[in-house]
């Protein structure tokens, strides 16, 4: 039973939330999350020290928490799993440390894995069958990453990445620029309901023919946030009055529709009508409409978890590590750290190769 | 009890794996004589990672049954759950210097070294040590690193010289960024606690001597902190029914933020 339907808690410290999740094969049975963005809001972005104190603090009522509402005890767990990276460095190791140390007091495997590849293992939470190979486009305040899945514990490639900031990044800084609090996802999403998205025409990132070569799949938002930049400067030079709805509207626009084309333009080149969306930012009520009606155009099958796995959780976490234990991986060794740069490929780290 | 030096009711040094041989409680009565029934069986894992990464075992009378470290001033998410297993493999086979198969300890606490100690290091084993904690349903108590390291400079005293004084003295550790963590110490009280009577605070590398020669304090770098003496203090600390540390990390300063600039010209 166990083989198949693991019982394991997971343990997610790679941004601003402590996520612990516990699961049962595919069943989610907590989803606990402890979060410091307030604490950062001041901040304007995630500050990486503020983010591993609150850590933390967030760590052990967070695991008690999940415990409780799980309805086990943790000794029933099969398994500990723990996110080793990508991430920031101070924070991960704040997890890393709590799981070893879980593991080791409980005498149960540990699972060290992937946060990227985390998201993408959200989705068999959500209770229907999950058909592979997918793309998946996963969007958040730290990563702006598009994958092909062939299989989710064996196979994950890296079809590009942003090469300066994360979308979420760069909605932070625009909001900024148009004096609008943090975090900026909602607040541009809030300011530009009114607005008109083909108002300005600015650059989409790494579109050009020219850049198809090299960067077909990358990302890049610098760009476009000195074109917002300029734009209001002229204006103001100009003295025109700033509409802050078409600014928000036509910003959004070109990040949804960079984001948008490159995903399905993924799906038509390696022939997979299937599209995974992850990461926070995905709480974009107009990129979500994007993503759906284009796709639904190209004919490609959209599936976008539940929003509280698709923000950065414990229970995605939790939910690759099952899936590793239930196709007959053996557990992660103690040793291995905290890996801020750790490559999608690398599903399980410090794995035993049977 | 004199406020300095190692009186007949001062604490009994804490045998070191190379010194332990094979005596346990039978070595120490004026420790037991001193002790309330209730504790003596208690068994305390200890997790330091304010400098390296040191994990120890040991019993509240002070016996260590098994010290694990790495002086790596790096790598503590590395290292730490591997140190965990070694310390606990150990100290299943019984106090140092036994032999045999033994059986896996019984703990009874958990203790956080809680720094002064550079951040991202030092949270390692806190977070480590609160989760072990959770695991087994034990208590964790914190412990201010820098007075663990006092306490291993009185029993080495103590070991050298029952009856000589230790002059009051600063225990002063790395703090990076060109800074000197440092706390001084006056003295063990009746319940084996090292008295505190300054810090821990910072200071400047090159300000150190000035200030510790103001307070009147020998200089004492140390480079480590042996786990078993935030063990030993945890021990002490539970059977004097005394808090020695808040469940905050010492940090000594404010999180590193840049607050964002005002908006910066990009050039029309
Ligand atoms: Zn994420």
């Amino acid at each position: 039973m166990a083989a198949t339907e693991p019982l394991v808690l997971g343990i997610e410290t790679s941004c601003d939330e402590t996520g612990i999740g516990i699961v049962r094969g595919r069943t989610l049975l907590s989803n606990t999350i402890a979060s410091s963005m307030d604490e950062h809001a001041r901040y304007g972005g995630v500050v990486p020290e503020v983010a591993a104190r609150a850590h933390l603090e967030a760590l052990q009522p967070a695991i008690e928490a999940a415990v409780a509402e799980a309805g086990i005890g943790l000794d029933d767990l099969d398994a500990v799993a723990v996110t080793s990276g990508p991430g920031l460095a101070g924070a991960l190791m704040v997890g890393v440390g709590a799981a070893k140390a879980l593991a080791v007091s409980l005498d149960k495997p540990l699972y060290a894995v992937n946060h990227l590849v985390g998201h993408i293992a959200a989705d068999i939470l959500a209770g229907d069958e999950v058909e592979y190979p997918t793309v998946a486009l996963l969007v958040s305040g730290g990563h702006t990453s598009l994958l092909l899945v062939r299989d989710l514990v064996s196979d994950v490639e890296l079809l590009g990445e942003t090469v300066d900031d994360a979308a979420g990044e760069a909605f932070d800084k625009i909001a900024r620029i148009l004096g609008l609090p943090y975090p900026g996802g909602p607040e541009i999403d809030r300011a530009a309901a009114t607005g008109d998205p083909t108002a300005i025409r600015f650059p989409r990132g790494l579109s050009r023919a020219s850049d198809m070569a090299e960067h077909r799949y990358d990302f890049s938002f610098s760009g476009l946030k000195t074109a917002v930049a300029r734009w209001i400067e002229q204006a103001e030079a100009a003295g025109t009055p700033i509409d802050t709805a078409d600014v928000a509207a036509s910003f959004r626009e070109a990040v949804v529709d960079v984001l948008v084309t490159k995903a399905l333009d993924a799906c038509d080149r390696f022939g997979v009508p299937r599209l995974l969306l992850g990461g926070g930012v995905i709480a974009n009520r107009r990129l979500r409409e994007v993503a759906l009606a284009r796709a639904a155009e190209a004919g490609v099958a959209v599936r976008i978890p539940p929003l509280s796995l698709c923000t950065d959780n414990g229970a995605m976490i939790a939910a690759l590590a099952a899936q590793l234990m239930a196709t007959g991986h053996a557990p992660s060794t103690l040793a291995f750290g905290a890996d801020s740069t750790l490559p999608v490929t690398e599903i399980q780290v410090a794995g035993v190769t049977a | 009890m004199p406020s300095t030096g190692a009186s007949a009711s001062a604490p009994i040094p804490t045998p070191r794996p190379s010194e332990a041989g094979g005596g346990r409680r039978e070595d120490l009565p004026a420790e037991l004589a001193r002790r309330g029934p209730g504790t003596l069986d208690d068994v305390i894992l200890g997790i330091d990672t304010s400098l390296g990464t040191s994990v120890a075992v040991t019993d509240s009378d002070g016996v260590v049954r098994a010290e694990s470290s790495s002086d790596n001033p790096l790598g503590h998410a590395e290292a730490i759950g591997s140190l965990l297993t070694t310390a606990l493999t150990d100290a299943a086979r019984g106090p140092i210097g036994q032999t045999g198969a033994g059986e896996p300890v019984v703990l009874t606490h958990v203790a956080a070294g809680m720094g002064p100690g550079p951040f991202t290091g030092l949270r390692v084993g806190i977070a480590a040590a609160r989760a072990f904690a959770l695991g087994r349903g034990l208590p964790v108590i914190a412990v201010p690193s820098h007075d663990a390291a006092a306490l291993a400079v009185f029993l080495g005293r103590a070991l050298a010289d029952p009856f000589g004084d230790v002059p009051r003295f600063a225990v002063v550790t790395d703090a990076r960024r060109r800074e000197f963590a440092f706390s001084v110490y006056d003295g063990i009280d009746d319940d084996g606690i090292p008295v505190r009577v300054e810090g821990p605070l910072l200071t400047p590398r090159d300000r150190i001597d000035d200030e510790l020669a103001a307070l009147d304090a020998e200089r004492r770098d140390v480079t480590s902190i042996p786990a078993s003496m935030i063990a030993t203090l945890a021990a002490r600390a539970a059977a004097a029914g005394r808090t020695l540390a808040g469940p905050e990390p010492l940090y000594l300063r404010a999180p590193d933020v840049t607050l964002p600039a005002a908006r910066k010209r990009v050039g029309v």
